[in-house]
């Protein structure tokens, strides 16, 4: 074996074990890697009360209630399942029904996910408005987006 | 310099570019044209981007960010991508112009990817409510940003540049793990970021007005950096030659 060549397969098996001990760390740490919890998350792990928590998922549907002082509250859904949301403060613009939202705070006594951070997500598509109306019109639009780009 | 001359002529094709007067007369050719492609390729995609390409139909404007901040990203991953193959072949082959690719490429990802996570921060006050959260992507270009820094610091920090660019080295292939997290990071976990577009399996889902621009600036970031390598690669040498003559006249005087 040529030195060269030994070098070669000290630098591969170097390699090879980090991404080893990356995979096991990665996958070990995975639940606090994650930055939100899907409200199906929320369901099965029965968090403890009043823990800080983000969940996101879409705004369901003809859910937001708006009150007096910014006073806002809306439900949280996967699609298979959902969790009411109470907020006051200052939402961003992309705020909207069908849209995806991350929400940090906590769940209370009564189910109701009392949060004190809403921030908007953005989806992966871009397209000019134009098209986004043509691909409502020929009814090529998924349903959860539909109000969003009203 | 003349021990790394009379090696690169005993061995075999993979040293063919090694000789540093062979590399420089190359160096030389590709030059303008790469300097010339590069601005070319950033005035039309700038020009595409910012005037001609329409506006998003949930961010409006705003969208205009993209077209610095996605090239800025993939290239601060080329960059680093290309380090580490400098780095390994400067290991295993002890090729002698690898340590200085990739001495010289580090500024040049340090610089893009501080650009893709300040138009990043920029485009998400806007648009997500918030200018940074610790999310996977968000924190794993951190990190990388974070390596860059390091491997400018280690590769400085030795009295023998040898020994320098083989501790670089050996940073550079650890942190070579933090790629596919980056890059993976969207899909294997839940993430503030959106997931890729461009790269998606199937159709893109940008459309085609917005794609050219975009593809326009990666290309012309890419001559950007092909350019900057040449200039600074060419100072380096000229820089390890002077050592050498100093060094002759040191030992002569």
């Amino acid at each position: 074996m040529t030195r060269k060549r030994r070098r070669l397969y000290i630098v591969a098996l170097g390699m090879l074990s980090l991404a080893v001990a990356a995979a096991l760390v990665l996958t070990a740490f995975e639940d606090n890697l994650v930055f939100f919890y899907s409200p199906t998350d929320l369901k099965e792990k029965e968090l403890p009360e009043g823990r800080l928590v983000r969940i996101g998922g879409l705004v369901e549907e003809e859910s937001i209630q708006r009150g007096a002082d910014n006073r806002v509250s809306f439900v949280v859904t996967d699609l298979s399942n959902s969790v009411p949301v109470t907020y006051q403060g200052i939402l961003p613009d992309l705020f909207r029904e069908g849209q995806g939202v991350v929400a940090q705070g906590s769940l209370g006594p009564d189910g109701v996910f009392v949060a004190r951070e809403v921030l908007a997500r953005h989806d992966e598509n871009y397209m000019p408005p134009e098209v986004a109306e043509a691909l409502r019109k020929s009814g090529e639009w998924r349903p959860a987006e539909e109000s969003a780009a009203q | 310099m003349n021990r790394t001359a009379t090696s690169s002529q005993q061995s075999g094709s993979l040293h063919r570019f090694a000789n540093p007067a062979r590399f420089l007369r190359l160096a030389q050719a590709v030059f303008p044209w790469s300097a010339g492609a590069m601005a070319l390729c950033i005035a039309a995609g700038l020009y595409l981007g910012l005037f001609v390409a329409p506006p998003d139909y949930q961010q409006g404007e705003s969208v205009r960010i993209m077209y610095v901040h996605v090239p800025a990203a993939w290239m601060a991953l080329f960059v680093y991508a290309n380090m580490a193959l400098a780095s390994a072949s400067l290991l295993i082959w002890r090729h002698p112009l690898a340590g200085l690719i990739a001495k010289a490429s580090a500024p040049v990802g340090t610089a893009f990817t501080f650009l893709a996570l300040f138009t990043g921060s920029l485009w998400g006050k806007p648009m997500w409510g918030t200018w940074w959260v610790w999310d996977a992507r968000l924190t794993s270009v951190l990190i990388l940003f974070f390596i860059y820094l390091g491997h400018m610091a280690l590769i400085n920090a030795f009295e023998n540049p040898e020994r320098g660019q083989k501790a670089a080295a050996v940073l550079t292939l650890v942190g070579v793990v933090n790629l596919p997290i980056i890059k993976f990071s969207v899909d294997w976990w839940n993430t503030l970021h959106q997931p890729a577009s461009v790269t998606r399996i199937g159709t893109p889902a940008i459309h085609s007005s917005m794609l050219w621009p975009l593809l326009l600036m990666a290309l012309g970031f890419t001559f950007y950096y092909v350019t900057v390598l040449i200039l600074r690669l060419r100072a380096e040498m000229l820089a390890s030659r002077l050592r050498a003559m100093n060094r002759l006249a040191a030992e002569e005087g």
